[in-house]
């Protein structure tokens, strides 16, 4: 796994020293997370969440709406409709929990940054290699979250392994977007607003509803949310209609890790390197 | 201390924070192999020069190189031989004592197999190896001012910055860190620490500067120090009451000079006995007389008027 961000690091910061000095900082996670053995709570719940979302709305509230008309025509259940959202918000909930909370707290209170940048390893590093093991916590979620989507029948086994990087990327983006904004943050308190927002965001990304039945303000609003993005790339994903038009989503998805890794370097370099 | 290569060398330093200067205009020089100390009272720009030489803070003017490179330009390949031993101890809380040592290595890229060797040898030297499995939260003070050292060596570097090693450690816990960095200066390891305690500077620096308001108001080795800037006894009186001034004008002309502090009186001189059965000579009853050698606190006192820890 290590190998995996080691490479995925070395592609974006196009250095091999540097993808290894940010692996170390993901394996730090991994030997905290081995000792810790509370983690696995963490783990436990962010893939409980969704999947009681999944039986309850899916299947209860399925029950109410029927069938869902597809882009191409299909009609398919509402919950074959429902699981790649409320995956996709299961990457959104996992990277938002260990990017902004824990990040913060390892910053702020753990001081394990002073420390770590009295070594070669640099801010950008940090952020990469935190991001690294976000997107490993992801992975955990979202594959256990696809094998219940294969159980359940709502897509194939196949289709669920193209979903895979689709939703490790939804945790990538707003694993960026969460460390950016963990930065900003002064004091416990501001978290509430990450709640509110997420929570919203979740609502309201065209995760129960298609966004055509959105007024159309809401429908040009939505378009900012990373969510709604990675809702509709997976759900092309699972439900078998991807297009070119997708790309479009991809790119978003993209330049909110972008961003966000930026952003978040930036401001880890002002507050820790004065 | 002569002819060695110089290591750190710093030119005219400064560290501005906005309208606050913390370093004003320094000149230091650590050659290979020394213990060079920074000596001087809370706010007097110690830590402020240990992070720039650590490369996590740049300077806002001046020259500095350190290991022959540019801290602004070569900053991880600086810190890549650097250990650091900052203030407050900053040790992974996730980890046990022998994962803080071996997750430490990895970030300066030392495979696997060499950090958890050298992790080993690190707990026996600083004499935490029956603690090797313990989470930080159990370890009392002076064993994680321990870790926090073993954990700046653990890339075996060529330069090791202590900033305060022992501030706030009981006396025992103390003399088992300073009996240890001993041991790292016999071993030919460069130190840099800094301290507002005169006897670790005493103890552990072959050569250092007193800081004061950003600024290094004098450079020597300890004894040099103390011969410029002090006599070599100094006689301690009380009179259990806070009116002082009344018997400084008693005391004038006993000694070389004579120092007025908020609960006691210091007459400096050579001849310590000497000068204090003058005081009785003059009919004066000190409820307390103390005669012993000078220290780096009175050459502190006398350079800048004011005591290194604040008795208040």
């Amino acid at each position: 796994m290590i190998m995996v961000t080691t490479a995925v690091a070395r592609v974006l910061a196009g250095d091999e020293l540097r993808a290894r000095r940010a692996a170390a900082v993901t394996e730090r996670n991994l030997v905290a997370f081995r000792t810790g053995g509370t983690y696995w709570w963490l783990v436990v719940s962010g893939f409980a969440e969704p999947l009681l979302y999944l039986l309850a709305i899916g299947w209860g509230v399925g029950a109410l709406v029927g069938d869902m008309e597809l882009p191409d025509g299909r009609v398919v259940p509402y919950l074959t409709f429902l699981a790649p959202a409320l995956l996709a918000a299961a990457a959104m909930n996992g990277a938002i929990a260990e990017s902004t909370m824990n990040f913060f707290a390892k910053m702020k209170f753990a001081k394990l940054y002073d420390s770590v940048l009295n070594t070669p390893v640099t801010p950008v590093e940090i952020a990469f290699g935190e991001l690294g093991w976000a997107m490993l916590r992801g992975a955990m979620y979202t594959g256990a979250f696809l094998v219940v989507m294969v159980v359940l029948d709502v897509t194939s086994p196949v289709r669920a392994l193209a979903a895979f990087p689709a939703a490790l990327l939804v945790g990538f983006a707003f694993g960026a977007l969460g460390m950016a904004f963990a930065t900003l943050m002064r004091s416990w308190q501001d978290f509430d607003y990450v709640g509110i927002v997420q929570f919203a965001v979740f609502l309201f990304s065209g995760t129960f509803v298609p966004v055509a039945s959105y007024p159309v303000a809401m429908q040009v609003l939505v378009q900012v949310s990373p969510l709604y993005h990675g809702v509709e790339l997976i759900r092309s994903i699972t439900t078998g209609t991807v297009g070119w038009g997708h790309l479009w989503h991809l790119a978003y998805l993209l330049a909110a890790v972008v961003l966000g890794l930026a952003v978040a370097a930036r401001r880890m370099a002002r507050l820790l390197l004065g | 201390m002569d002819g060695g290569e110089a290591l750190i060398r710093a030119r005219g330093l400064v560290k501005r924070f906005g309208e606050f200067t913390a370093v004003d205009g320094i000149d230091v020089e650590v050659r290979k192999g020394e213990a060079f100390g920074f000596l001087g009272p809370n706010g007097a720009g110690k830590s402020s020069t240990m992070r720039m030489i650590g490369c996590v803070s740049a300077p806002t003017g001046g020259e500095l190189a350190i290991l022959g490179m540019d801290p602004l330009r070569q900053g991880p390949a600086i810190r890549a031989r650097l250990g650091v031993c900052p203030q407050e101890d900053n040790l992974d809380i996730e980890l046990t004592a022998r994962e803080n040592l071996t997750t430490y290595a990895r970030y300066f890229g030392i495979p696997r197999a060499t950090a958890r060797r050298r992790a080993d040898q690190l707990l026996e030297f600083v004499q935490l190896a029956d603690r090797a499995g313990s989470k930080v939260d159990q370890l009392s003070g002076g064993m994680r001012r321990r870790l926090t050292i073993a954990r700046s060596l653990v890339n075996e570097p060529d330069i090791v910055l202590l900033d305060e090693p022992t501030t706030g450690l009981d006396p025992q816990a103390r003399h088992l860190v300073w009996e240890r960095l001993f041991r790292l200066k016999r071993q030919g390891t460069t130190l840099v620490l800094t301290t507002h305690y005169m006897d670790e500077a005493e103890q552990l620096c072959d050569r250092l500067v007193v800081m004061d308001g950003g600024r290094i108001a004098a450079e020597g080795s300890p004894r040099e120090l103390i011969e410029q800037h002090a006599t070599r006894e100094v006689v301690e009186l009380r009179f259990g009451v806070t009116a002082l001034e009344p018997f400084a004008d008693k005391l004038a002309g006993i000694g070389e000079r004579l120092e007025l502090l908020p609960d006691r009186i210091l007459l400096y001189a050579d001849d310590g006995d000497a000068a204090a059965a003058e005081v009785y000579a003059r009919n004066l009853s000190p409820s307390g007389v103390l005669v012993r050698r000078a220290s780096l606190e009175d050459v502190f006192l006398h350079l800048t008027g004011r005591t290194l820890v604040e008795t208040g």
